[in-house]
């Protein structure tokens, strides 16, 4: 499981239009195994931006090439996160881990193996049998971030992954996630409305503007790792987030002003 | 969360009397409404019986009608002998014909319909068409079209259940979470994979309730047609009793209909909650 120079993602004059509105996203190169948060406000693009790479939509002007290719379609190779949990309601845990070694052929004992390795990672051994309805939204996420990572993609795609969590549920997941990130070294896009979430998981934060969506900066947090929740409360901390504050504030207002229009 | 919190914070108007309802009901529910569902049963046999016996006469009239003890009577004679069974197999094996060649053609056409926008312009028209006419009134068409009664009889039977499940699988089929799909292909799921994993399965529990509904029309189209125009089963029997004066003969006939009617429906519910383990109970119930 552990790091290779897969992932690297090279996003270009992207312009994705739905009906009259069209949305373009600039330009974002990144370094392989980085952890990117998108930070925006909603309506931004943000989810569009992460469905192009996933190849669900076609942008309708730039590509989005992954490790030298153009992105045409969805692929094991872009493992993808959703915000409502998108388990198989019929497939018990261990169906769902496994459904990616299935596609690829892998045979019935190697990919229960392989899925239980990954179950563990997200500390959900023992719930193997049990069916998604019978999780809390918490352990389903974990379930749905073990069965992107079991196929070993090159990049992990997350559309605000704990949106819907509680509070303490959430930063119980961020600090998870990090867990295994550090296990699984992949390239993470991980889209999110929340300042916090975004600099306590990420390596660099990219803060869109309001539509039509563009990369206005791009915040490199020097933060070390391994971090735990505590790392909120420094100084460092504070100054980043006064930046990012400011920065999605004016957008907030820009956002307003547009509307008022 | 509408009964929870209530337990921790104070008490608010009206919540004592509704918590005394909550320790009460399940002691009444322990004896009262079982004692109170079969005095109901006993009640509406004493009716029959009365009603009967008295010949009553209250525009609907009760001359004719065979009391419960001559029904019990002529169905244990019945049971006795062997000319009853035949009738009985008769049924079910037309049931059991009707039924499996709807089911393959209704789920077939119904899962190609719901997925493939081909298979919907060039299948769903004649469908259309077809529904809105009761398999009943197929009948006469029917004797013509098919060269035996019994082929004709299970064309008709087919074409009840036919419906309901090439309408629900469709619904079941539309419904289908298209993330799910999303998450499939992202997890490199082909077209084929995707129909086998995450559309069959997803249109299951719809597909089982177009069954049971296809259970319920079947049997009321097998009986229909067995009186219009059978030579064997349970309402070709029922049929010809009235009309050889064996009036208790049709009553056992009208029960014996009923309850095979309800182990059909109980045996679909039954292989339905089988093959879909993840859904809650109330739901496979509702199936």
């Amino acid at each position: 499981m552990r790091l290779d120079a897969t992932g690297r993602i090279e996003i270009t004059d992207l312009g994705i239009a739905f009906g009259r509105n069209g949305r373009t996203v600039e330009a974002l190169r990144r370094t392989p195994g980085e952890f990117v948060a998108l930070l925006g406000p909603s309506g931004c693009g943000k989810t569009t931006l992460l469905n192009a790479v996933a190849g669900f939509v076609q942008p309708t002007a730039g590509q989005v090439i992954v490790d030298g290719e153009r992105v045409a379609r969805p692929g094991a190779d872009r493992g993808m996160v959703f915000q409502q949990h998108s388990l198989f309601p019929w497939k018990a845990v261990l169906g769902n881990v496994e459904f990616g070694l299935k596609m690829r052929g892998v045979g019935k004992s190697e990919r229960t193996s392989r899925a239980r390795d990954y179950l563990n990672l997200v500390g959900l051994s023992g719930f193997e049998r049990a069916y998604p309805g019978e999780l809390s939204g918490g352990m389903q996420q974990r379930v749905g971030i073990a069965r992107a990572l079991v196929n070993r993609p090159h990049v992990l795609l997350m559309d605000e992954p704990f949106g819907a969590l509680d509070a303490q549920t959430r930063l119980t997941m961020q600090e998870l996630l990090l867990g295994v990130w550090r296990e699984v070294r992949t390239t993470v896009l991980f889209v999110t409305h929340d300042i916090d979430e975004a600099l306590f998981l990420a390596d660099r934060v990219a803060v869109m503007t309001a539509r039509p969506g563009q990369i206005r900066d791009l915040v490199t947090v020097k933060l070390g790792r391994p971090r735990a929740a505590e790392v909120i409360a420094t100084p460092e901390f504070m100054a980043l987030k006064a930046r990012v504050l400011a920065q999605v504030r004016e957008e907030g207002a820009r956002t307003l002003a547009g509307s008022r229009r | 969360m509408a009964a929870a919190p209530e337990a921790g914070t104070a008490p608010l108007i009206g919540a004592p009397a509704a918590r005394t309802d909550a320790i009460a009901f399940p002691r009444l529910a322990g004896w009262r409404r079982p004692f109170r569902r079969v005095l109901s049963l006993g009640l509406f046999f004493v009716a029959w019986h009365v009603a009967t016996k008295w010949d009553l006469d209250l525009y609907v009239r009760f001359q004719n009608i065979p009391a419960p003890a001559e029904v019990l009577e002529e169905a244990v004679a019945l049971f006795g002998g062997a000319a009853f069974y035949v009738h009985i197999l008769a049924s079910l094996e037309r049931i059991w014909l009707g039924f499996a060649i709807a089911t393959v053609l209704g789920v077939g056409l119904g899962l190609l319909i719901g997925w493939f926008r081909f298979a919907e312009d060039t299948l769903f028209p004649p469908i259309e068409l077809l529904r809105p006419i009761p398999a009943v009134a197929w009948v006469p068409l029917s004797i013509m079209l098919w060269p035996t009664e019994r082929s004709s009889i299970v064309f008709i039977t087919t074409l009840g259940a036919f419906f309901p499940i090439v309408l629900n699988t469709i619904h079941g089929v539309e419904g289908i979470d298209r993330q799910l799909v999303r998450a499939a292909t992202s997890l490199g799921a082909g077209r084929a994979a995707i129909f086998r994993e995450v559309v069959i399965p997803g249109a299951l529990p719809s597909i089982v309730t177009g069954l049971s509904v296809g259970m319920g029309v079947s049997w009321i189209c097998l009986i229909s047609a067995e009186m219009i125009s059978g030579q064997f089963g349970v309402g070709y029997f029922t049929w010809v009793a009235y009309g050889i004066v064996k009036y208790s003969q049709i009553v056992v006939g009208m029960l014996v209909i009923g309850v095979l009617g309800m182990l059909s429906s109980a045996l679909i519910r039954l292989v339905g909650a089988r093959c879909m383990p993840w859904l809650p109970r109330h739901m496979k119930d509702g199936a």
